[in-house]
């Protein structure tokens, strides 16, 4: 028996007497003699317990996507699973199951197929048990909430006992799924299987992890990023009652900042040991980034020939030369924090040789290869376990805050939880980048764009991460602006890498949170000059992407048409054209973002310089929606988000340190300022590939939003956050 | 040690007078229901009730609740039977991450205590204090609404 046939199909019997069976879909079949591949992700978990109870163990992160959710639905509906007795749990790191990075809006998209084949393979085996038990043909008995029946002879059979029968045969690879009009649970609202666990306080974050003998720890970290310990006393916060010990923490790669750790046995012992430390900082090799510099460094930058020229369509340069007007922008953006609510943490316990880590991370294989280094343990040394994220939003890709807890952990000598406090988690971001967008265009006699130039400059994402020092980003960073879908028969975009020390990350929607402020924006300046209605010049101008983004799957090609028809059912629903309240105003942006299509309208109104937001109409075209509910609250989510960067956030680097220590400070969106109501609909189609919903909505806000107060006010607003008087 | 009523029944918390009253219910209680999320009363997190009122935990002195009655999520409802808001909460399917929720439940059942029939201004201004990352706001006020409505419909029905 070949390995890959073992792993396919796994039974065991746990203590309890529970069934675990486990199922791998198997690689393509080897075509060559080469060793086997690892089964492809997913590799995951359907338990079924003795009380027929069955649980889906899924292979992303939940942070609020739902994903624990519609993920359980996927492997539910072909498994026939009675979807009231089933329940969901995270799955740990697990070298078999491949990548289990959750983000880029992908894990249902990603996991569409496999999850439903896994369901519908382990259906076909619990019929094929139930049928050889009764001598019957398979074709004749039928599957349904979690019981196997054949109606001829009355018989029935729950999965939970015909569960190790099942686990003796052999699976089919390619089991037939459900045609769509037999969906019983896809498609059709579902409340998220952890709601009950978080109205009643009972669902388990990373701060609610708590092992015998644990004990709490803080950390003094350096205020400028690239300081380090030069020195500590520690006399006066061993000296707090429940301090146990006092030990400096190297910085390390990944951008482990370092500092002191203090380790007590509460988390306000630890807080109080920490405000009594006394830290000598050596600050030679700290950086002095300024943000109000970098801005101007940006805009400065976008007077300049981009250092990367990316996308170049036509002559635009000699075009707009020669034209007798040149309608220019320039958009601006600061940097962003996550500020996920629950701020960063891990626990972590170390045996003596091997490490037991409980992590809200979205990312646990880099978190693993973060630790494995810095320990300089084996990966299989480390068991990781996911808890529930308290938000993710990309802050929790990176994982130094796993990495901090083994470490501490391994000193220290028993449990330890790492918490950081809210200043610690703002100051030590991986920071939506800064960045400055200028457009330049001119429009012909019928007011159709002739040329548009696209410079852009700012902070790289990649640069955080990149070891070779000899890229220059342009072409990731300007995703949505550069190669956006408006036509324009000379166009070219170009980018300017500023150098800084501050780290930058994905936060939620990535390029797009900054790229479709300044093209959504910009294109409604050029219907305005071109006397146009901003809904009429998008429909007319709305092309296929002349020049494909990086690395573009061609199953996902721009469909100008999907784009139109979300514009269209937006505008509709939204009353677009039609006479609205008096001091009320509309604003419109659309855009495409990992792969899916959304249209945004904005009502809104100024009462003394006081906005409200009225109503907010969002049409997204995602393919097919698995959860409708839970993909609705994405776009809610996503609209929200969008609102607080436009309205309120702004990160500020003094010296080489971020400013913002807290919620006073770093001000997040509250619920007075959300819009009053959220309508959500969806274009669906099982003619295109199904694409994620977590992120495509967001960055439609701030344009909108921009858009609506220049048709209240007649002025363009063009930096983030919007600041009217 | 301090001691108070603590979601109905006598507590006695061995912990320093000046802890804060949530790292009193988390670390020493083992009562994580209630949740961290800035340590200084700006994001709602981490509110309970003491004598009824919605209160900031990270805030409040463990010995400042001596003899009070202190209401966390967990005891949050009478016995088994669900509080309104957490059956709204749950039919408007309101929780994304859910870290937030805790508290938003907290001050939303404080304010139906105090005004049965809230209007939108009313909420605005006693949920001013919740911050939710992942934007659930819109649902939350939905979900205060329909609370309100479930609960008339208890007293009725009762």
């Amino acid at each position: 028996m070949d390995g890959s046939r073992r792993d396919f199909l796994r039974l065991s019997l746990l203590g309890g007497g529970a069934m675990l069976l486990g199922i791998a879909l198997p690689a393509a079949q080897a075509q060559t003699a080469a060793p086997p591949a690892p089964p492809p992700d997913p590799n995951l978990y359907v338990r079924i317990d003795p009380d027929n109870r069955i649980t889906i163990t899924t292979p992303r992160s939940e942070m609020g996507q739902g994903v624990r959710t519609s993920l359980a639905m996927l492997v539910a509906e072909e498994l026939e699973a009675d979807w009231r007795q089933v329940q969901v749990a995270t799955l740990g790191l697990d070298a078999r199951a491949g990548d289990q990075g959750t983000g880029g809006s992908n894990s249902v998209a990603g996991l569409y197929e496999p999850l439903r084949r896994i369901g519908a393979s382990l259906r076909e085996l619990l019929i094929a048990a139930a049928a050889a038990r009764w001598q019957v043909p398979a074709g004749e008995c039928a599957a349904r909430d979690s019981v196997v029946t054949h109606a001829r002879s009355q018989r029935s059979a729950r999965y939970a006992d015909l569960i190790e029968a099942a686990a003796k045969l052999t699976p089919n690879p390619a089991p037939a799924l459900k045609p769509r009009a037999q969906w019983r649970l896809l498609g059709k609202p579902q409340t998220g299987k952890d709601c009950a666990d978080i109205v009643h306080g009972r669902a388990g974050y990373g701060l609610d992890v708590r092992r015998p003998g644990q004990l709490y720890a803080q950390i003094e970290r350096p205020r400028r990023f690239g300081a380090r310990v030069a020195s500590f006393d520690a006399q006066a916060a061993l000296a707090v009652p429940g301090v146990k010990q006092v030990f400096a923490l190297e910085p390390g790669p990944g951008n482990i900042a370092g500092g002191v750790a203090v380790v007590a046995t509460s988390t306000w012992a630890a807080a109080q040991g920490r405000a009594k430390l006394a830290v000598q900082w050596n600050e030679q090799d700290a950086g002095s980034d300024d943000s109000a510099a970098l801005a101007k460094a940006a805009l400065t930058a976008l007077d300049a020939e981009p250092a990367e020229a990316v996308n170049k369509v036509g002559d635009p340069d000699a075009v707009l030369a020669a034209a007798a007007r040149v309608i220019r922008a320039d958009y601006q953006l600061p940097f962003l924090a996550h500020a996920t609510l629950e701020p960063q943490n891990a626990t972590a316990q170390w045996s003596g040789d091997h490490l037991t880590v409980w992590a809200p991370t979205q990312f646990p294989g880099l978190a693993a290869r973060g630790i494995a280094k810095a320990l300089d343990i084996k990966p299989e040394q480390i068991t990781l376990h996911i808890t529930l994220l308290g938000g993710g939003f990309g802050r929790r890709i990176n994982g130094d805050y796993a990495v901090e807890a083994a470490l501490v952990a391994r000193q220290a000598g028993a449990p330890v939880q790492v918490m950081w406090t809210r200043e610690d988690d703002l100051r030590h971001d991986f920071y939506r980048p800064l960045a400055a967008h200028r457009f330049e265009a001119c429009l012909d006699a019928d007011g159709w764009p002739q040329a548009l130039r696209h410079r852009q400059a700012g902070t790289p994402i990649g640069a955080t991460y990149d070891r070779t020092g000899q890229r220059t980003f342009g072409a990731e960073e300007i995703e949505g602006a550069g190669n956006g879908f408006y036509r324009a028969p000379n166009r070219s975009s170009g980018y300017t890498a500023l150098a800084a020390r501050v780290p930058r990350g994905w936060w939620r929607a990535v390029h797009t949170t900054h790229a479709s402020f300044a093209m959504e924006c910009f294109i409604d300046e050029l219907a305005a000059a071109a006397g146009k209605d901003a809904l009429a010049y998008r429909l007319a101008l709305i092309d296929t992407i002349p020049v494909p983004a990086p690395g573009q799957d061609s199953d996902y090609a721009f469909n100008p048409a999907r784009m139109r028809a979300c514009l269209r059912r937006a505008a509709e629903l939204a009353g677009w054209g039609k006479p609205l309240p008096k001091g009320q105003a509309l604003g419109l942006a659309c855009a495409i973002d990992h792969r899916s299509y959304a249209a945004l309208v904005l009502q809104v109104s100024l009462q003394e310089r006081e906005l409200r937001i009225h109503r907010a109409t969002c049409v997204a075209d995602c393919g097919l929606v698995i959860n409708p509910d839970g993909a609705r609250a994405q776009i809610e989510g996503g609209i929200v988000q969008g609102l607080s960067a436009a309205l309120g956030e702004a990160v500020t680097l003094k010296d080489g340190a971020v400013v913002e220590g807290n919620f006073h400070q770093y001000r997040l969106l509250r619920l007075a300022q959300a819009p009053l109501h959220i309508d959500v609909q969806f274009i669906e189609s099982d003619a295109v590939k199904l694409t994620g919903l977590g992120e495509p909505a967001l960055p439609l806000a701030a344009p909108a939003l921009a858009n609506a107060l220049h048709a209240l006010t007649g002025k363009r607003l063009r930096e983030l956050p919007l600041r009217w008087s | 040690m301090t001691e108070f009523i603590l979601n109905g029944n006598p507590a006695k918390l061995d912990a320093p007078a000046e802890m804060p009253l949530l790292w009193a219910l988390r670390d020493v209680a083992n009562l994580t229901g209630t949740k961290f999320g800035c340590g200084l009363a700006q994001c709602g997190a981490c509110t309970v009730h003491v004598d009824g009122n919605p209160t900031r935990a990270c805030i409040t002195p463990l010995g400042s609740v001596a003899g009070k009655r202190v209401t966390t999520i967990e005891g949050l409802g009478a016995g088994s039977a669900e509080h309104a808001v957490q059956r709204a909460w749950q039919e408007l399917n309101v929780p994304q991450c859910g870290y937030c929720q805790a508290g938003q439940l907290m001050s939303a059942a404080a304010l139906l205590a105090r005004n049965p029939a809230p209007a939108d201004a009313d909420i605005d201004a006693a949920m001013a204090g919740n911050l939710c990352r992942c934007g659930t706001y819109v649902r939350i006020r939905a979900a205060i609404h329909r609370a309100a409505q479930l609960a008339r419909e208890t007293a009725a029905g009762g």
